[in-house]
């Protein structure tokens, strides 16, 4: 492969377009060697890492690096290696931290501004991502890869505009948002390179689609790795059986203060206090959004006539962070009277114990 | 930008149906506006002389004003999807649910609309007939234009001091039942003030219930309660033109400065489906037209001639359960005992409301003296204009 690239181009990070919607941008490697002029003579070493981190071994790769950095700190292509091969391992700062620096020192090459958008996308700083992909035209106002990867950039930075304006449920859209990220975490790896050429140059086209196939299979192994660590943590309930457990039995004064400090709340038609009587995932009936239950609620118990709510025969169950309570709501407004069985589910927030789930009947 | 020509041809339909005018002779106009729509205004103008940068400039301007204005967040969505493809309409998010696009398009159009037509200076709203001198501001809402008109009470004329965006029911105006989705239209006054902290969020800065439904509304049967002026939620700047079970709802911070200005029990809130607005003369007209019949009526009743006094009521007259016959009856009665009777009518307010009826809300401090009785009350009538005569067709305390 090495005599292939011994040109005047240098390596580049390429963003594909994927089949696969997805809202962030993935990236993909493609570590092409190239040598600066005047040519260096550690193409040797480089191209070895740059083989080892096309079968997934980030490490030695990085050592291989690492050692060429020692003796010529200031060299490009072992630097852009470096940011290559941190960037492969996740270590997103750090890759930032290697391309940022490589801008400073060779403010006209594009690919580390390239390189940076796509650290930057990754981590949803469209913004930043946006000004390294203008610097990068701004050094090279042909750079094909920079203008399509501003295009997807805009198209990410207008997709967060139109949630916020259509206030697309954000406790949801963060966890897609995270969702999609391990999605492309782990597709990434295995995603097909595609080799870009810089046409100024006139003189490298480089056979990218066969030669990018057989690198598919190594990286794709260390896959279940970061998924399984990117995983959102779904929150375990307190792994503190035994003292739950001694807290059940005190637990039910607890409950039935709460039911009946809903109810009076009720009667007082104090919404707020009502209101604050539900937990946060309450389950609100016929799924309706929360803020619509709260203002049916609202309107509801503020209406003129007196409220008066009881609680009758108010049984608990309480078991863990969960309790049930069962009892005879009697309600009386104005001219209206009614009784019913109601069932309540509650659970314990911060101490508090908040309605959940509340039905009739039992 | 290669999508600006067909975006622009949507900017320019969307300008258009808010009207033709050019957005430079608004900006001419002197009214100090706070809302976002001076700068959403230049946006769009910025947007039809294809400056899509400066555009995306003045977006994030006025998104830095108002952070969670999600028309400008539907705007620089679709002023950053055009530099990376064609599009197709405004509101341009792909997979997005229609409805909310179509709110947040209507939105677009009503605030444009009335930051170009603002309200003329010598017209006023029919209804602000006569305010009474602790009337210091009346309040008129339009629900077709999704706008609230602030006027304050200069020696009894109306003066327009500021508007404001406004939503109002879900199913439109002209409520008739509860639950029904839709905004009162009529005559009403605020009846209190609910301050944040008795509220859930949902209602954000503060509410001002209104006294719906009124004596017109009972007697022509409609019910529902709960009709309030109120704000929005934290994370919310406005809501779309047709968004609540029947309130009018506003912006907090244009809540916060109309609060300022609404007293409790006095404040008039008018609530049409499209303001009347009428020539300072016509309106001089109008309403020197009903205080002469208001005064032919006090003079009638002092004069003890009960027939003549009777004259102003119409035959649809009703006052709780008394209809005209029980009224002309106990009336006759009372005025055969009297030997005179002085009757003055102070702090006069009259407002018309809204709608195809020609109806008139008087209302008034009424000072009765009589050889055998005297007493004061506040006053509220009915008057309504039947074959070109103002007669009284319901009366009773306020």
């Amino acid at each position: 492969m090495a005599e292939k690239y011994n040109t005047m181009t240098l390596p580049r990070m390429i963003l594909p377009r994927f089949p696969v919607p997805s809202h962030v941008l993935a990236c993909l490697i493609s570590a092409t060697l190239l040598v600066l002029a005047p040519a260096t003579a550690n193409a040797d070493p480089l191209q070895e890492a740059s083989r080892l981190m096309k079968q997934g071994q980030f490490g030695p790769a990085l050592e291989k690096t690492d050692q060429v950095l020692a003796a010529k700190p200031k060299d490009a292509q072992a630097r852009f290696m470096k940011g290559l091969i941190l960037t492969e391992m996740g270590r997103q700062n750090d890759a930032i931290v290697v391309f940022t620096k490589l801008t400073e020192d060779y403010p006209e090459l594009p690919e580390p501004y390239n390189n940076l958008a796509v650290l930057y996308a990754q981590q949803r700083q469209f913004e930043k991502a946006k000004n390294a992909l203008e610097m990068a035209i701004r050094t090279h106002p042909s750079y094909a890869t920079a203008h399509e990867n501003l295009g997807d950039i805009y198209a990410r930075m207008a997709s967060q505009a139109y949630d916020k304006a259509l206030q697309i449920d954000s406790s949801n859209a963060s966890a897609q948002t995270k969702l999609a990220l391990i999605r492309d975490l782990m597709s990434g790896s295995a995603r097909p390179t595609t080799l870009a050429s810089r046409s100024t140059t006139g003189k490298v086209q480089v056979a990218a689609a066969p030669a990018a196939k057989t690198e598919v299979p190594p990286a794709a192994k260390p896959e279940p790795a970061p998924a399984a660590k990117a995983e959102p943590a779904p929150a375990p309930t307190d792994p503190k059986p035994a003292a739950a457990e001694a807290q059940s039995a005190s637990g039910k004064p607890e409950v039935e203060g709460a039911i009946r400090n809903w109810a009076n709340a009720w009667s007082a038609k104090d919404v707020k206090a009502y209101l604050a009587a539900y937990a946060s995932d309450f389950q609100t009936p016929g799924g309706q959004p929360r803020s619509a239950w709260e203002a049916e609620r609202a309107r509801r118990i503020d209406k003129p006539e007196p409220i008066q709510v009881g609680i009758e025969n108010l049984q608990v169950a309480v078991e863990g962070e969960r309790a049930t309570a069962k009892f005879r709501q009697n309600y009386k407004s104005g001219k209206l009277k009614t009784a019913a069985a109601k069932t309540m589910v509650l659970v314990r927030r911060d101490g508090r114990w908040l309605i959940q789930q509340e039905r009739v009947g039992n | 930008m290669k999508g600006s020509a067909s975006f622009r041809h949507l900017t320019a339909a969307l300008l258009l149906a808010a009207g033709a005018a050019t957005f430079a002779s608004a900006a001419e106009q002197t009214y100090s506006d706070s809302g976002p729509e001076p700068l959403l205004a230049q946006v769009f103008a910025q947007i039809e002389q294809n400056r899509l940068d400066a555009a995306l400039a003045q977006t994030d301007k006025l998104l830095k004003a108002f952070p969670n204005f999600r028309l400008g967040h539907l705007i620089k969505g679709d002023l950053l999807l055009a530099r990376a493809r064609p599009l197709e309409t405004l509101g341009n998010a792909a997979n997005a649910p229609q409805d909310k696009l179509a709110d947040l398009r209507e939105e677009a159009i009503a605030r444009l609309k009335a930051y170009r037509d603002k309200p003329l200076a010598d017209y006023v709203p029919r209804y602000l007939l006569q305010m009474h001198p602790e009337q210091k501001y009346a309040v008129v809402v339009d629900t077709q234009k999704a706008r609230l008109y602030l006027y304050r009470n200069e020696g009894g004329k109306p003066r327009f001091v500021a508007d404001y965006y406004i939503s109002h029911g879900k199913a439109g105006a002209e409520k008739l039942r509860e639950g029904d989705k839709k905004t009162p239209v009529g005559v009403y006054h605020v009846t209190a003030s609910l301050p944040r902290q008795k509220l859930s969020d949902f209602y954000g800065s503060g509410a001002f219930p209104i006294n719906y439904p009124n004596e017109w509304d009972k007697r022509l049967g409609r019910n529902g309660h709960g009709i309030w002026l109120h704000g929005t939620p934290s994370d919310t700047f406005s809501r779309p033109p047709k968004a609540s079970d029947g309130c009018v709802v506003l912006a907090n911070q244009d809540l916060d400065a109309l609060a300022k200005n609404l007293q409790i029990g006095t404040t008039p809130v008018i609530i049409s489906n499209s303001i009347e607005w009428l020539s300072l003369d016509d309106w001089q007209a109008e309403r020197a037209a009903l205080s002469a019949s208001i005064e032919a009526w006090r003079s009638d009743w002092e004069s003890l001639d009960t027939g003549k006094y009777l004259s102003h009521y119409s035959q649809r007259f009703q006052s709780g359960k008394q209809d005209f016959a029980q009224w002309s009856t106990q009336k006759r009665q009372v005025n055969a005992g009297k030997q005179w009777i002085k009757v003055s009518a102070d702090n006069v307010s009259m407002f018309r409301s809204p709608g195809k009826e020609e109806l008139v809300v008087v209302t008034f401090d009424q000072d009765y003296r009589s050889s055998n009785l005297s007493n004061t009350m506040k006053k509220r009538q009915y008057w309504i204009k039947e074959d070109g005569a103002w007669k009284i067709v319901y009366e009773g305390g306020a």
